[in-house]
């Protein structure tokens, strides 16, 4: 299965994408750069974390102008699945392919460390292979991971199960101390209308080997590749 | 008769130059003795911009003229060393056809003045270091200092400081793995902000920053020439006086991680292409030492013109562009012909490259304006002249009474000394970084094995079995007591925290922070702390491959502690297999200590902390016993019988085992240990003797661990028990003891710093309150 991996300049997570594609076994990654027009031949399309641009005026604000993001959004309507991650999510979001906004984290700090998120919904083709209710523990590194949507948006989203991940404590409760950045809802991810495009703030790529500590980020690609099976049967 | 040479246009002054007069060459920094020298090499009157060159060059931060005579001293070779001092950076081989270029760097004066930027762009440059050797960087760490918290300026300086390393390494996207940072008043006018990055390449790809080749082209590449940081060389040689700072701001560059991240692939794809035999980043002194160096270095030289170099603005002089130091810029050296595709390559990356000069044979630095020779110097007696000093040093009667003096009162407190261990507590020097690496990226890249907090970082080398370990040590407290000592000391703790990380200390980058080496007190310190560190890097065979050296290090006349940074790198052959965390991993798990403990607290936070001082002897150095200690810790992990190893450093014992039981703070075990020692308590406790380590096996492993530690000949001892989670933590001698909830000992040691941070009264800026 071909998946597209977004190279922008200042992405600085495309490698580690491509490298977990290739780890995981059963996709073959392309990278993408932000000049191309066209996909090409993809079955998924995967936008990195980094610094698009050097995010100068707003975190994805300049991405969304940039040719391959035509061609995603393409992709996206037609219903391909496209994985958005910090920077990728940000970029979702400025693109409209998502809804809401991630502001600055609340403390006004850049956050790294490894944190907890709870799968909300298995419904998707990201998650499928999780327990609902079970808790990751994923790197997060952000200085704007905090979501913020209009009080519609956000009952939108909770009526329509699309809120994927949310920060919680390691035994998965909700508390204002383990989400990191102030997010709305303490959403770490979420899905578009039509379920096919996910923007989420941890990064799944670097929690799947042992040696990286977690291995809770597999999930993601598991899912992701049983989907593109079934599609494809 | 007199021989035939060629005439060469002799360089004219040029219109609006000032004057050479004794007051500008002053100004200049350059001293009688090297004014004359000058004029030796010359064979006449300097125009103004031969004026600048020479200033920047033999600047002491480009030239090392009060330190190259002692830097000699240092063992530069081994077996695996591919590239020692003398360029961008040092390169070691690893084994697999790979190699690590690895060095440090100082950003201090630029970062005691505009602590954002100086110390991004301090990031930025040690970035540069390493791919311009052709290796793609993949570790940061940083070694920091400042005064005490107390200060609202010394917490604007930290802030800014980490933001700047953070957002600077954040962007280009290489994991901070580790470092240190140490607060006494001592820094507090002069900050240390020391950068450390590590590169990976294929042998084979390793390039040098060497112009050769006659009628090769000298490219510009990157980021366009501006009026930012010219004289930054010269100003990092100066002291600072407190009304500097304004004055002074301009003079520090600005950095752009954007720019720095295209520049990067960029670099590496040029190297990779084949086109170019040389590169260098344009560093301190710009495009002045880059050219000049390369030209030195590939024994030919080089005509730069001046109208061709890529400017910001109009209207730049010749003295402006050779000694700007804009950042994220580079100077290639592009096989002739290959031009073309050498900027098809940067157009890629949406950068820039022009043709701005060639290498030519005639070993001279010669710079024209419009084809006006304006600049006309011999290369090698540029940047190879520089004179070089031998100063005198004294020992200052300061230190001397502050080591000899009796600190037996301070050794009396027995019985229950938990309120001291609170005391200590509130010690930034003994409690958690997290506040600060938390705003560091550390996993970007998905090869941190061990993160900031531990003992050293690791980080594995992808299509390899192997890891490289490393870390930044210093204590400037016991190298102000005894800067042979001292040295010595940081060499052992960085080679120690290498060990317990499961790594083999295989090679050292130094930085050298000191103040006024003009000044006999601070060139003894200098002279002995490059002693103690030689000696130590012979016995651990872990030769120095290059670094840096900060001097002037003095705010008003008061100088920092001697603070010789040792940046230190070990090979882990199996890093899955030899990893080791300094965090307890068991309930019930057997808690040992390897090596002896002693009556020492010299030197120690616990002296600073509760009485204010800075006094004693340091920790002695038995480097012989340091040496079998770490063969011994290096082969029970390698034998798989130890699950932690932490070595025993600030705030002694007490704070070795805390650490282990708390780890990163995901898990706060108990701690149960009894010492039998009958040494005073509070040197069992806090004091800081150098050659320990505390490890944790399981109990059935015990056996084992005695049995390995005693035929390695290290002294080893069963010290107690990890205990469960949120236990308390429990700790007894004959003569004292310290017993305290670890619930209570887990938020002070994770809460202090943040709580230093978020105090709320004003931070001035330079003195100054800021009006919105």
């Amino acid at each position: 299965m071909k998946v597209a991996v977004l190279t922008f300049p200042g992405s600085n997570c495309d490698y580690d994408c491509y490298q977990a594609l290739k780890t995981l076994g059963g996709f073959e990654p392309e990278f993408r750069w932000h000049r191309d027009r066209e996909l090409g031949d993809v079955d998924a399309v995967m936008i990195p974390g980094g610094f698009s641009y050097g995010d100068y005026l707003r975190p994805g604000a300049i991405a969304r102008f940039s040719p391959i993001l035509e061609a995603v959004g393409e992709f996206a309507r037609a219903g391909g699945p496209v994985v958005g991650i910090c920077n990728g999510f940000q970029v979702l979001c400025e693109a409209g392919l998502l809804p809401g906004a991630l502001l600055r984290n609340e403390s006004l700090r850049f956050r790294s460390f490894p944190v907890h998120i709870r799968v909300e919904t298995t419904r998707t083709p990201f998650t499928s292979t999780y327990e609902k209710g079970r808790v990751l523990q994923i790197p997060i590194a952000h200085g704007d991971g905090n979501y913020h949507a209009t009080p519609e948006t956000l009952a939108e989203l909770e009526g329509e199960d699309r809120i994927v991940f949310r920060y919680c404590t390691p035994k998965g409760a909700l508390s204002p101390e383990a989400n990191p950045n102030g997010s709305a809802h303490h959403i770490a991810g979420i899905l578009n209308e039509t379920r096919n495009v996910l923007g989420m703030m941890p990064h799944p790529e670097r929690a799947v080997e042992d040696i990286l500590g977690s291995t809770d980020g597999t999930g993601l690609f598991t899912s992701l590749r049983a989907h593109l099976q079934g599609a494809a049967a | 008769m007199t021989p035939v040479t060629e005439v060469t246009d002799i360089p004219q002054p040029r219109q609006g130059d000032p004057e050479i007069t004794p007051e500008l060459v002053a100004e200049h920094g350059l001293s009688e003795e090297e004014y004359e020298r000058v004029l030796g090499i010359l064979g006449r009157t300097p125009t103004f911009t031969e004026l600048g060159i020479f200033s920047a060059m033999w600047s002491e931060h480009c030239g090392y003229k009060n330190s190259k005579r002692l830097l000699r001293l240092l063992p530069t070779e081994a077996p695996w060393v591919i590239q020692g001092p003398g360029e961008n950076a040092g390169v070691i081989d690893v084994g697999d056809g790979l190699a690590i270029a690895f060095k440090i760097e100082s950003h201090n004066h630029p970062s005691a003045v505009e602590p954002y930027q100086g110390a991004a762009t301090g990031v930025g440059g040690i970035l540069r270091d390493i791919f311009t050797m052709g290796a793609r960087p993949i570790a940061v760490l940083d070694s920091l200092r400042f005064g005490d918290l107390d200060s609202g300026r010394v917490r604007y300086l930290l802030a800014g400081v980490v933001k700047g390393i953070g957002d600077y390494g954040n962007c280009v996207g290489i994991p901070n793995i580790g470092g240190e940072v140490f607060f006494d008043r001592a820094y507090e006018g002069n900050p240390l902000v020391n950068a450390m990055a590590i590169g990976l390449m294929k042998r084979e790809e390793l390039i040098l920053g060497e112009a050769t080749g006659v009628g090769n082209t000298l490219m510009a590449v990157g980021a366009r020439t501006g009026r930012d940081g010219i004289h930054g060389a010269t100003f990092a040689s100066e002291e600072l006086s407190e009304d500097a700072d304004e004055a002074s701001r301009p003079r520090v560059q600005v950095g752009d991680p954007f720019t720095e991240k295209l520049l990067l692939e960029a670099s590496l794809e040029l190297i990779r292409s084949g086109h170019i035999v040389g590169i260098q980043d344009m560093g301190a002194a710009g495009l002045t030492s880059s050219a000049s160096e390369m030209a030195g270095r590939g024994g030919s030289g080089v005509v730069l013109e001046m109208a061709d170099v890529p400017v910001r603005e109009e209207g730049m002089t010749p003295y402006e562009i050779l000694l700007s130091e804009s950042q994220e810029r580079m100077l290639v050296v592009a096989e002739r012909g290959k031009e073309h595709e050498v900027r098809k390559i940067l157009e890629k990356w949406e950068l820039e490259a022009e043709p701005v000069g060639e290498v030519t044979d005639d070993g001279r630095f010669r710079i024209l304006e419009h084809g006006a020779v304006v600049a006309d110097i011999p290369a090698l007696p540029l940047t190879d002249g520089c004179p070089t000093y031998e100063r005198e040093g004294i020992e200052g009667e300061e230190v001397k009474a502050a080591r000899e003096m009796d600190l037996s009162s301070f050794l009396e407190p027995e019985g229950d000394l938990t309120p001291i261990f609170l005391e200590l507590l509130g010690s930034p020097n003994l409690t958690s970084k997290r506040w600060i690496y938390e705003q560091y990226d550390t996993t970007v890249r998905t090869g941190t094995v061990i993160r900031p907090g531990g003992d050293a970082g690791v980080i594995r080398l992808r299509g390899t079995k192997k890891g490289i370990a490393a870390t930044t040590d210093c204590n400037g407290r016991y190298c102000w007591l005894d800067p042979r000592e001292g040295a010595k000391a940081a060499v052992a703790e960085a080679a120690r925290n290498v060990v317990c990380a499961g790594a083999l200390p295989t090679a050292v980058t130094n930085n050298l922070n000191f103040g006024n080496p003009l000044k006999p007190h601070i060139y003894h310190q200098l002279r002995e702390a490059v002693l103690g560190m030689a000696e130590a890097c012979s016995l651990f065979e872990t030769p120095v491959t290059g670094g840096n050296v900060s001097l002037f290090n003095e705010t008003d006349g008061v100088a920092i502690y001697p603070t010789p940074v040792i940046g230190m790198v070990g090979i882990l052959d199996d890093v899955e297999a030899h990893a080791t965390s300094s965090a307890f991993q068991a309930q019930g798990d057997v808690i040992l200590l390897l090596g002896e403990n002693r009556e020492e607290i010299g030197g120690s936070e616990y002296l600073y902390r509760t009485q204010g001082m800075v006094a004693g002897k340091p920790p002695v150095v038995d480097l012989l016993a340091e040496r079998r200690l770490q063969h011994g810790v290096l082969g029970l992990i390698q034998r798989g019988l130890i699950r932690s190893a932490h070595d025993c450093a600030e705030g002694g014992l007490a704070f070795a085992l805390l650490e282990s039981a708390l780890g990163d703070g995901s898990q706060a075990f108990g701690v149960d240990v009894e010492l039998h020692d009958r040494l005073a308590p509070v040197a069992l406790f806090f004091g800081e003797t150098t050659g320990r380590v505390v490890v944790s096996c399981a109990p059935e492993d015990e056996a084992d661990v005695l049995e390995a530690a005693r035929g390695f000949g290290i002294p080893v001892r069963v010290l107690g028990h990890v205990t469960a989670p949120d236990g308390a933590f429990s700790m007894r001698t004959p003569r004292g003891s310290l017993q305290i909830e670890m619930s209570a000992l887990a938020e002070r040691y994770f809460g202090t710093l943040p709580a230093l941070m978020e105090r709320t009264e004003p931070a001035p800026e330079a003195g100054v309150q800021e009006e919105f």
